[in-house]
């Protein structure tokens, strides 16, 4: 018969899991900060973001239309129709995660993809918890030291265009999408969302092909059976 | 301007976080919003590929960021980490612009 581990010993490995992400991420948002850098955002506008808004594809979306030419009231638009997903996740999390008082608003702000993952991934509420607030902590310290990074280093460059920079947000999102594509239906959705926003992008302002998506999106996930 | 949208755009994300953790659970429960919202994000973002690749503002264009990211889909594909396909999707840019 198995017996559960030890607390100890497995903390220390939630430990381990939760500063292996932040790590990774910490180099991803060495990408953000260059990116945003390179679409023409201020150090302290790209601080902002990151410090703030706190949730990569938001804050990657963001940029992302200021570099292709949008406007960043567009660009923000993005932002908030992507940050949907968090409440989905603050749901899953207040069933979970014991939050009362001051720390109501505060684990609000790391409630994101990867402390998602990590606080319900485990048995023990106890855990849960633990696993929750060390994620989100190691992350958003990695998160801003890397964008601070990648914004200084690109800040130093003349011209970010001869290293590409300006190409690298379609792949940027490209690598944020892909892990949500293994099945059918959400393969069609992403085909289907592309074209439209092609298809609408000249003929309508700034901003507007992704709301046009969004709505389509809605009305499809709202009346599909 | 800029600043303002990133407050705005800012307070927008924060505030979808505390109504997920803070409204009542049957809020968000309802399966039709069970089943819409993990679709916003897969259509959002193929959405931003098509037009950060294709599009200058209002102007759709064929230029070298196709190439980069099909580059990057072959990253993806072969299960690069993130970091390396976005450099492998700036590095080629970068160099078919010095090539031609």
């Amino acid at each position: 018969m198995a017996t559960p581990p030890a607390p100890a010993g497995a903390r220390r490995g939630i430990l381990r899991d939760a500063l292996g992400i932040a790590v990774a991420s910490g180099a991803y948002a060495i990408s953000f900060g260059a990116i945003s850098t390179a679409a023409g955002l201020s150090l302290l506008e790209t601080s902002a973001l990151s410090v703030l808004m706190f949730t990569g594809a938001s804050q990657f979306a963001l940029v992302g239309v200021v570099g292709s030419g949008g406007s960043v009231w567009a660009g923000a638009v993005a932002a908030a129709l992507l940050g949907s997903r968090n409440a989905m996740y603050g749901l899953r999390l207040s069933a979970i995660l014991n939050l009362r008082g001051w720390r109501r608003p505060l684990a609000a702000h790391l409630v994101i993809d990867e402390t998602t993952a990590m606080a319900i991934a485990r048995d023990d509420l106890g855990l849960a918890g633990y696993a929750f607030w060390r994620t989100g902590m190691a992350l958003f310290i990695f998160w801003n030291a890397g964008t601070l990074i990648g914004a200084l280093a690109t800040q130093a460059i003349s011209d970010p265009r001869v290293f590409g920079l300006d190409a690298a947000p379609p792949a940027a999102f490209l690598a944020l999408l892909a892990p949500r594509l293994r099945a059918r239906e959400p393969l069609a959705v992403a085909l289907a969302a592309a074209v439209v926003a092609i298809v609408v992008l000249p003929f309508v302002p700034a901003g507007v092909p992704l709301l046009v998506v969004a709505i389509l999106i809605a009305a499809y996930g709202w009346m599909r059976r | 301007m800029t600043l303002a949208a990133v407050l705005v755009a800012s307070l927008a994300c924060y505030g979808l976080k505390l109504a997920g953790v803070s409204l009542p659970q049957r809020w968000l429960q309802n399966p039709r919003v069970q089943r819409t919202v993990p679709l916003i994000p897969i259509a959002l973002l193929a959405a931003l590929i098509a037009m950060s690749t294709f599009a200058t503002g209002r102007h759709l264009e064929l230029d070298v960021r196709a190439a980069a990211l099909l580059v990057a889909l072959g990253a993806v594909l072969l299960r690069a980490p993130f970091l390396l396909v976005i450099a492998v999707a700036a590095a080629t840019a970068a160099l078919l612009r010095v090539a031609f």
